[in-house]
């Protein structure tokens, strides 16, 4: 089944991102892509993230795709202008790489070449709006194209705990004119918030999964919570996750062996994973380096 | 205005060190409003220079001189003879890259070398704080923003709204700098036009902007107007 399929489907999907290596090693990427075969509808596969340099977006899901997985291709608008941008639209989808989601990309600064010169000659609204373009059968100068790339499935993200939010859910209903069919939304870990988010967003007509980030730790909760921008981590998460990793302390004090904060931080994934469920059409997993474990907490979830 | 800043000295004395006689001239326009090229300047990076050479024990006479505005060619015009008369063998500039660049053009075989690095067309926010405002990308948009720039102050220049790395009105980047794209909206609710974010800003056409080559503006009126009165000096003459 296409991931277009399983959102037509109405059933709960699930998607989960893999990022790329910095290095020509592809063993761990396909691993952690093999365990989620059978159990999520779609691979988002990320594109120089963080702006780090390293495999493309594009050569890790045409792997994806001789597996018989199904790859969704991140595509920023960083480090290509408009004309290889378009190229790389059409030469996914001759690798039969069908889904793509529209970024506009992080700015080098934050990455590990920040003296480069990014590019940004399009950006989130733009990329949709040239995409669907050449799904209609031109580029983005107007010029006819020989096949078309007609089943290209398109999407972006939206930030629902963005503040203001107002820009954001403008920016949201021009994505989805652009031609965005689905969203998948930055890290949601309060509840309320999203539900109240999704209610004043109750007019877009596509799909919307929310994003989950797995809290590998208190630690990381405080960091995005002061640096990632439109994600906020409740005290109560937190606390959760200090507990755990006291536990943690006190049982190898005493010599044992223990995992709590993992437990702890899959526990807390599908508790949010149940509760976001009856509020959006699906859920999209990012475990930032702990992939091993989305089969455990998609388990969790009864998913 | 252009806003400049003057080059670490140590780098400015790599430059004119095995010069016998410097002529470092300041400019009396952007770089003397943002206190990085004007007399004041032109005098203290003098001063600087010849204790440098006293120093190294070199035998090096620095020579100091403010035009008007180094960007026009009237101002220039001087510089040169006096040079030959001088025997000045080379200029340290403190103009922007446009004075470096004119008088390179007209100094012959007289090397000039740029004392300042040339930051961004923008204004003083505060004693000592210049802000960039304009990217002199050639096709103003600000009609639509607000009369806030998102091609100078967002760091992406991206035309259809924040991205999605804006926190607390501070961009991605840096806590110091603001959201360019926060500040837009806020002056378009002020003035009651945030439902024009509704619109999708289409792929913009870059070729306007330093992206599409060296750029210039040529005014045919005031061409024809230069041309007549050339006739007329000839006719009378």
């Amino acid at each position: 089944m296409t991931f277009k399929e399983a959102l037509d489907s109405q059933d709960f999907v699930i998607t989960c991102e893999v990022a790329p290596p910095k290095g020509t090693n592809m063993e761990h990427v396909l691993e952690e892509a093999e365990l989620l075969r059978g159990r999520v509808a779609g691979i988002n596969v990320t594109d120089l993230q963080a702006a780090s340099m390293r495999v493309s977006s594009l050569a890790t899901c045409a792997l994806l795709k001789q597996k018989g997985l199904e790859p969704i291709l991140q595509m920023v608008c960083r480090d290509r202008n408009r004309l290889a941008l378009q190229s790389e639209l059409l030469s996914a989808y001759v690798l039969g790489i069908q889904n793509v989601l529209c970024l506009t990309g992080d700015h080098v600064v934050l990455g590990d070449h920040p003296e480069s010169k990014p590019v940004f000659d399009l950006d989130s609204v733009s990329l949709l709006q040239t995409a669907q373009g050449l799904i209609d059968g031109h580029d983005l100068s107007g010029n006819e194209l020989e096949g078309l790339p007609e089943d290209l499935f398109l999407g972006a993200i939206v930030t629902p705990g963005a503040d203001p939010v107002e820009p954001q859910i403008y920016k949201l209903h021009n994505k989805v004119r652009a031609g965005a069919k689905f969203i998948q939304t930055q890290a949601v870990y309060d509840v309320d918030t999203f539900a109240t988010f999704m209610q004043r967003v109750a007019d877009v007509e596509v799909p919307i999964l929310a994003g989950i980030v797995l809290l590998k730790s208190a630690g990381m909760a405080r960091y995005m919570n002061a640096n990632v921008a439109g994600v906020f981590v409740p005290d109560s998460l937190i606390k959760e996750m200090t507990g755990a990793g006291e536990k943690d302390k006190s049982a190898r004090a005493e010599g044992k062996k223990a995992d709590f904060r993992t437990k702890t931080s899959i526990d807390i994934a599908a508790r949010l994973i149940r509760d976001l469920k009856p509020h959006c059409a699906g859920v999209h997993l990012m475990p930032l380096g702990w992939g091993h474990h989305v089969p455990a907490v998609l388990e969790a979830a009864g998913l | 205005m252009i806003v400049a800043e003057r080059k670490p000295l140590g780098e400015i004395i790599g430059f004119i060190e095995d010069f016998r006689k410097v002529l470092v001239i300041g400019c009396g326009g952007c770089a003397t409003v943002c206190l990085a090229g004007g007399e004041t300047e032109t005098k203290i990076v003098g001063s600087a220079l010849r204790i440098a050479a006293r120093k190294a024990g070199r035998q090096q006479q620095i020579l100091e001189d403010c035009v008007t505005r180094q960007c026009e060619p009237e101002f220039v015009e001087p510089v040169p003879g006096r040079l030959g008369d001088e025997n000045i063998d080379a200029v340290l500039s403190l103009a922007c890259g446009v004075g470096v660049n004119l008088l390179a053009e007209r100094l012959g075989d007289v090397p000039v070398f740029p004392g300042l690095n040339t930051k961004f067309l923008g204004a003083t926010a505060e004693p000592g704080v210049w802000v960039e405002m304009c990217a002199g990308c050639g096709n103003c948009v600000l009609h639509l923003t607000g009369g806030i720039c998102p091609v100078a102050r967002c760091s992406k220049s991206i035309l259809n709204g924040p991205c999605g790395g804006s926190s607390d009105g501070k961009c991605e980047i840096s806590p110091d700098v603001d959201c360019g794209w926060e500040l837009i909206i806020r002056r378009m609710e002020r003035l009651g036009t945030l439902d024009r974010l509704v619109e999708i800003a289409e792929p913009r056409d870059w070729s306007s902007s330093p992206h599409g080559g060296p750029r210039r503006v040529v005014r045919e009126d005031l061409r024809q107007l230069a041309a007549e009165a050339e006739e007329e000096k000839a006719t009378t003459a």
